[in-house]
């Protein structure tokens, strides 16, 4: 029985830890946010070496042939520090859907982060940073379209652009499989993502009430304070072995992977959400401004939240499974 | 699960299930009334009897010298059979650990068989009118009688489960008033038939007597039954602590069986009501539990320590329980206000709710829980001690 992470897997997560820790990724976003893509693409090309961008490619069109499980461990680590970028879509969801295309080509240009991509989620009009991706793909149904980004959109967190996509020629006609196995690994690395933006959120508000005083005694000495933390703390422990769970059942393309690739999500955007507005509230005023670094992160949990899938729509496809279970 | 579990493993839950299958008695009454008590015992015997009621024992014990990751599988089994929590879980999972690392051979011979058929039920005294939450404020005393080699007891203790019809009790006594609090505490094993010790039941919401009052008027005990060395009571005592609220009381087949159940009323009664978020919260809560407990499991045959995240543990399961049961009421609609019979499932979900309430309260509260966890894991200030002078 062997459920949690490998030495190398652990490795892994450190060597990401020194590259996006060394690298200055608010810089990165704030440009990001203001159109200058530069840094963060500096940043895309690094981590491209490290093998984020091929994880799930496989090693023949240059990429790692990596596990859901490592991918689970990637996005953690992007989402605690704050990486700009259609990740999840050029990284996750266009690999596996294209891997089984008569387009592989484009596989290699992705995995070597020359290339970015983006796609929509299922039947959705918008894609995410169309504006750095060299093809940006639509799903309709179970046919894949090239996509011609039009009308730029806002998005909560000014580190996302979005644009209105309209389809253009058809590419290809996909096993339904390959959709809704793409779509759960989405669902998955958007939850990893979360649970590191949540662990982020809870390691910078620990820092700040451990300092900042009132009344004579530091704030992080009052229960009230002390208990919101340990709620946040308790929720996204037992989110993160949902994400395990899920990779590990994703990995194995078994029967249940959607099930819980969904309570993955739902559970990492409750904790998120949870580790977001405690944090915010425990910073006070400092916490409601742009200024503060740590807006980045309240905004990017609000807006993770509801892409790939809200809370609602997994809640849904549980409850349909647990139905067609009995 | 894709995860793995080796051919023994899995050799080890098609047995337990078997024999589950062929001997679990379903529901019995509520252990805390007499027979209740005298129907658990029995099962506890035909445990005892096929080598089921301590797995991780060792075989001359009556165990199987299960592995950690074994003792989960049968968890999961013995709840999924639909078998009752256990009248000896004071002693095999709170009492037993300590008297394996602390006890005598003496002692280990009197007390950990008898506590594996069911023949002696064990009750937690430790807490005491005033201490709660403060445990280290006990009052209750021993004194020293060198003339018959033991200790007289003295003072009152409460809210000890099961003690209206447990036959022993293990707590924590004052046996050195000039130490330190934490210091000249001892710990003691005695018989609640004793002279000098009176049982008062106490009615729980629930409605039965499940806990009760103890008085001690200077009831003697010899030194055979002090647990660890005089004075080193706390630190004993506290080995067990971890475990009350870790992995031993609240394994995962226990909220898996229950959501289980809860899936299964929302599915006869209606899938399409607003209760559906509830029993799907529910559902991921216990999922994400067993996979927690997965990760303990590995972690401590790796060698670990669970430490402070015990209280991550407990916050985790109270509130899992309380928030399964409350969907489960919810689905009830006014049916929820019956108990017993001609209640539905005859009142086992009303039963299962008023004790989920508990859950916050017992094995340290909540707000203590949060308290360890801000302070031992995230590093916050220690609070403000209003005993210690400025
Ligand atoms: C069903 C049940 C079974 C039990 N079984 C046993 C048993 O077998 N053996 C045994 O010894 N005991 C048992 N207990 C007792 C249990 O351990 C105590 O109730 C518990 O430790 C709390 O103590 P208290 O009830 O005195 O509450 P108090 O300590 O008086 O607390 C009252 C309230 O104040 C809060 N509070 C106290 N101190 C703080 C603080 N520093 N910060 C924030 N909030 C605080 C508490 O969280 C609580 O909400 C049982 C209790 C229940 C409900």
């Amino acid at each position: 029985m062997k459920f949690s992470l490998s030495a190398e897997q652990q490795d892994f997560a450190k060597s990401l830890d020194a590259l996006l820790g060394d690298f200055d990724t608010v810089s990165a976003s704030r440009a990001w946010a203001r159109s200058d893509t530069g840094p963060g693409t500096d940043l895309w090309r690094k981590l491209a070496e490290a093998g984020v961008t091929g994880l799930l490619i496989p090693e023949d069109l240059g990429g790692v042939g990596g596990s859901h499980l490592d991918v689970a461990v990637a996005f953690e680590r992007l989402g605690y520090h704050g990486a700009p970028g259609p990740w999840i879509e050029s990284a996750v969801v266009v690999p596996l859907i294209l891997a089984n295309s008569d387009k592989p080509e484009i596989l290699t240009d992705l995995s070597d982060g020359t290339q970015c991509a983006s796609i929509t989620e299922p039947d959705g009009s918008r894609a995410l940073d169309s504006h750095v991706a060299a093809n940006t793909f639509v799903v309709a149904g179970h046919r894949l379209y090239e996509g011609t980004p039009s009308k730029k959109l806002r998005s909560v967190d000014p580190v996302r652009t979005l644009f209105d996509v309209q389809a253009g020629t058809a590419i290809a006609d996909l096993d339904p499989e390959i959709f809704t196995r793409a779509y759960d690994s989405a669902a998955l690395a958007c939850a990893s993502s979360l649970i590191g933006a949540g662990e982020r959120l809870l390691d910078d508000t620990v820092a700040y009430v451990v300092q900042r005083k009132q009344f004579g005694r530091v704030v992080g000495s009052y229960q009230a304070v002390k208990h919101a933390l340990a709620d946040v703390k308790v929720a996204l422990d037992f989110a993160r072995p949902l994400v395990i769970g899920a990779a590990h059942e994703l990995s194995a393309q078994s029967a249940v992977a959607s099930r819980d690739a969904s309570a993955a999500k739902v559970a990492a955007n409750k904790a998120a959400y949870r580790a977001a507005r405690a944090a915010l509230q425990l910073h006070g005023a400092v916490g409601y401004t742009m200024e503060l670094d740590l807006s980045l992160w309240i905004l990017r949990v609000q807006a993770l939240v509801t892409a790939w899938g809200t809370t609602a729509h997994h809640r849904d496809r549980i409850a349909t499974a647990l139905t067609q279970e009995n | 699960m894709s995860m793995k579990f080796t051919a023994d493993e899995s050799a080890f839950r098609a047995e337990a299930r078997q024999w589950l299958g062929e001997n679990s008695p379903g529901r019995l009454p509520s252990m805390d009334t007499e027979n209740g008590a005298r129907a658990h015992r029995q099962w506890e015997r035909t445990l005892a009897a096929s080598r089921w009621s301590v797995v991780a024992w060792p075989e001359d014990l009556g165990g199987r010298d299960a592995s950690l990751t074994e003792w989960v599988i049968f968890e999961e089994e013995y709840y999924r059979s639909g078998a009752p929590t256990r009248i000896s879980q004071n002693g095999i999972s709170l009492l037993a650990p300590i008297l394996f690392q602390h006890g005598t051979a003496d002692q280990q011979a009197r007390y950990l068989q008898p506590m594996t058929d069911g023949s002696e039920v064990w009750a937690q005294a430790w807490s005491e009118p005033e201490a709660g939450s403060d445990l280290a404020s006990i009052r209750s005393r021993a004194s020293r009688d060198d003339e018959r080699g033991g200790w007289i007891l003295s003072g009152q203790k409460t809210w000890s489960s099961r003690a209206p019809w447990a036959d022993r009790g293990f707590g924590l006594f004052r046996t050195d008033p000039q130490a330190e609090r934490h210091r000249g505490l001892t710990y003691f094993l005695f018989p609640l038939d004793a002279e000098g010790v009176t049982v008062r039941p106490i009615g729980q919401l629930d409605g039965d007597a499940g806990f009760g009052e103890i008085f001690f008027d200077d009831v003697f005990v010899s030194d055979d039954d002090v647990l660890g060395a005089p004075g080193d009571g706390w630190r004993v005592a506290m080995s067990t602590a971890g475990n009350e609220r870790g992995l031993s009381l609240r394994s995962p087949g226990r909220f898996c069986a229950a959501v289980d159940r809860l899936v299964a009323l929302w599915n006869e009664r209606d899938a399409d009501s607003a209760a559906t978020s509830g029993v799907v919260d529910s559902w991921i809560a216990a999922q994400a539990y067993r996979l927690y407990t997965w990760g303990t499991v590995e972690n401590l045959s790796g060698g670990g320590d669970i430490g402070a995240y015990g209280s991550v543990n407990k916050l985790f399961w109270s509130q899992l329980d309380i928030g399964l049961h409350e969907t489960a009421l919810e689905l009830l609609g006014p049916d929820a206000e019956l108990r017993g019979e001609g209640a539905p499932a005859d009142g086992a979900w009303a039963d299962d709710y008023l004790f989920s309430l508990a859950g916050p309260i017992y094995a340290g509260t909540n707000e203590i829980q949060r308290n360890i966890v801000a302070e031992r894991i995230l590093g916050l200030p220690r609070e403000i001690d209003a005993r210690k002078k400025p």
